[in-house]
């Protein structure tokens, strides 16, 4: 292409080709009249009044009522449906029931040969299906993180940069700070003498009974989930009757964050690990042990303890998120 | 219309008017707290259908006792186990859902949800 075609000279910005062809004028602006934009605020201001007038609006009422109607309507018909269904459905309670097939036979008939554990329901739920509580493990870690994202307060942080800017704080002082005005002063602590009291006495039987029920998850009912969600309701019982002070002693954002890491980590691993073993029929060398005995059942035992640390984890760090945004 | 079972079904039954009265509390509360407890009912009535459908009669939950292995001993172990899932999902669940209501909260002071959109709309949103 040559360097002064007229193409080139437009592309390089040296030649306007509107330039003289088109007629062109300056914008003059619009000058308000005195008291115009008053006037027109004015006008918006009634508008904006008018349109979210709520009380006194027939057409919104109307439609609060007929959404009301729809809803029930929706909601009956919804119920009358389902009723219908539930009405065709097999005879609850009878051993024929197509539910009752050939995969819930296997798992009772040989559970207890193949997983090692006596409550058939946790040798299904960590043996057979341990992927599935796997997700269920990280379901719950992923939604821990999204309340601390959403919940998290950053003004510690702040704060922070000013203690150490001012000189030496300590570090109670500066948790404080992020809390509200009664759990600033830690005045609410104080006087709960009756829940202090009575506190000590339960909690630790509380996270016994919770540590009971997570150890004992392959002989009796229970396992990780409920265990870890009795030892959380012990913790949050504790940090209501004394205090955050008394608590960050020994469970902190760290104290969380690695305990989920390893747990979940050991989980993947011991769990890959016996998938692979067992879809390529190898010796997995995991000691299924004596049925009925504590240290029975392989690798159940260990993932139950896992869950539950990840469980009693997140319940108390939910409840501490919603207290007061940090730990 | 209805089929034989209903009154045999009412476990069911029970399962599913508690769900549809958790669907009306989710329709007709204005209060986001007041809607996810709603939610929360409806968690239940799938849990008591999920339990119910496992359930045969004269039998008992599935931990061997005695070394009996026969599967006329016990009921079905499978929907016990997919309980366990709901609950830990809805716990999740509603966990979020009450730290997005704290959030709305702090930026609206109010936990209506019409005046919530109402105060969007006047933001110009």
């Amino acid at each position: 292409m040559k360097k002064d075609s007229a193409f080139s000279r437009w592309f390089y910005g040296e030649r306007d080709t509107l330039l003289d062809r088109v007629e062109m004028k300056p914008q003059t602006g619009h000058a308000p009249r005195a008291g115009e934009i008053r006037e027109l605020m004015e006008e918006r201001r009634l508008i904006r009044e008018h349109i979210y007038d709520v009380e006194d609006n027939q057409k919104l009422k109307l439609f609060h009522r007929l959404y009301q109607v729809a809803a029930v309507v929706f909601c009956a018909t919804l119920m009358l449906i389902m009723l219908v269904a539930v009405s065709w459905l097999p005879e609850n309670g009878n051993p024929d029931n197509p539910v009752n097939n050939e995969v819930s036979a296997r798992y009772i008939e040989n559970g207890l040969q193949e997983t090692g554990a006596v409550n058939i329901v946790t040798g299904m739920i960590l043996d057979y299906r341990a992927f599935d509580t796997f997700g269920e493990s990280n379901v719950l870690f992923i939604s821990t993180v999204t309340v601390l994202i959403l919940l998290h307060n950053k003004k510690k942080k702040e704060t922070g940069a000013e203690d150490v800017a001012g000189g030496r704080a300590n570090t109670a002082e500066k948790s404080r700070k992020s809390a509200g005005p009664a759990e600033k002063s830690g005045s609410i602590y104080e006087e709960n003498l009756i829940l202090q009291k009575i506190a000590g006495i339960l909690v630790p039987i509380i996270v016994i009974f919770g540590v009971y029920v997570i150890l004992n998850g392959h002989l009796s009912p229970g396992g990780g989930f409920s265990g870890g969600a009795i030892i959380g309701a012990g913790l949050i019982l504790y940090q209501n009757a004394f205090g955050f002070e008394k608590t960050e002693r020994f469970f902190t954002e760290k104290t969380y964050k690695w305990i989920c890491f390893f747990a979940l980590t050991f989980y993947c691993l011991a769990k890959s690990y016996s998938f692979f073993t067992g879809a390529n029929h190898l010796e997995s060398g995991i000691p299924l042990g004596k049925p009925g005995a504590i240290l029975s059942s392989g690798l159940i035992l260990p993932l139950n303890i896992c869950v539950g640390l990840v469980v009693a984890c997140t319940m108390y760090t939910f409840f501490a998120m919603f207290r007061k945004g940090d730990f | 219309m209805f089929g034989p079972n209903l009154f045999t079904n009412y476990g069911e039954a029970v399962s599913v008017i508690l769900f549809v009265i958790g669907f009306s509390n989710l329709l007709l509360q204005k209060n986001l707290i007041k809607k996810i407890i709603g939610l929360n009912i409806m968690d239940t009535a799938v849990y008591l259908f999920l339990a119910e459908k496992g359930y045969i009669r004269d039998r008992v939950a599935p931990i061997v006792v005695d070394g009996i292995q026969e599967v006329e001993a016990y009921i079905n172990p499978v929907p016990s186990g997919l309980v366990l899932t709901g609950i830990v999902v809805s716990v999740s669940v509603t966990a979020i859902m009450l730290s997005l209501t704290i959030r709305l909260y702090r930026r609206y002071h109010t936990l209506d949800l019409d005046e919530i959109s109402m105060l969007l709309k006047k933001e110009g949103r």
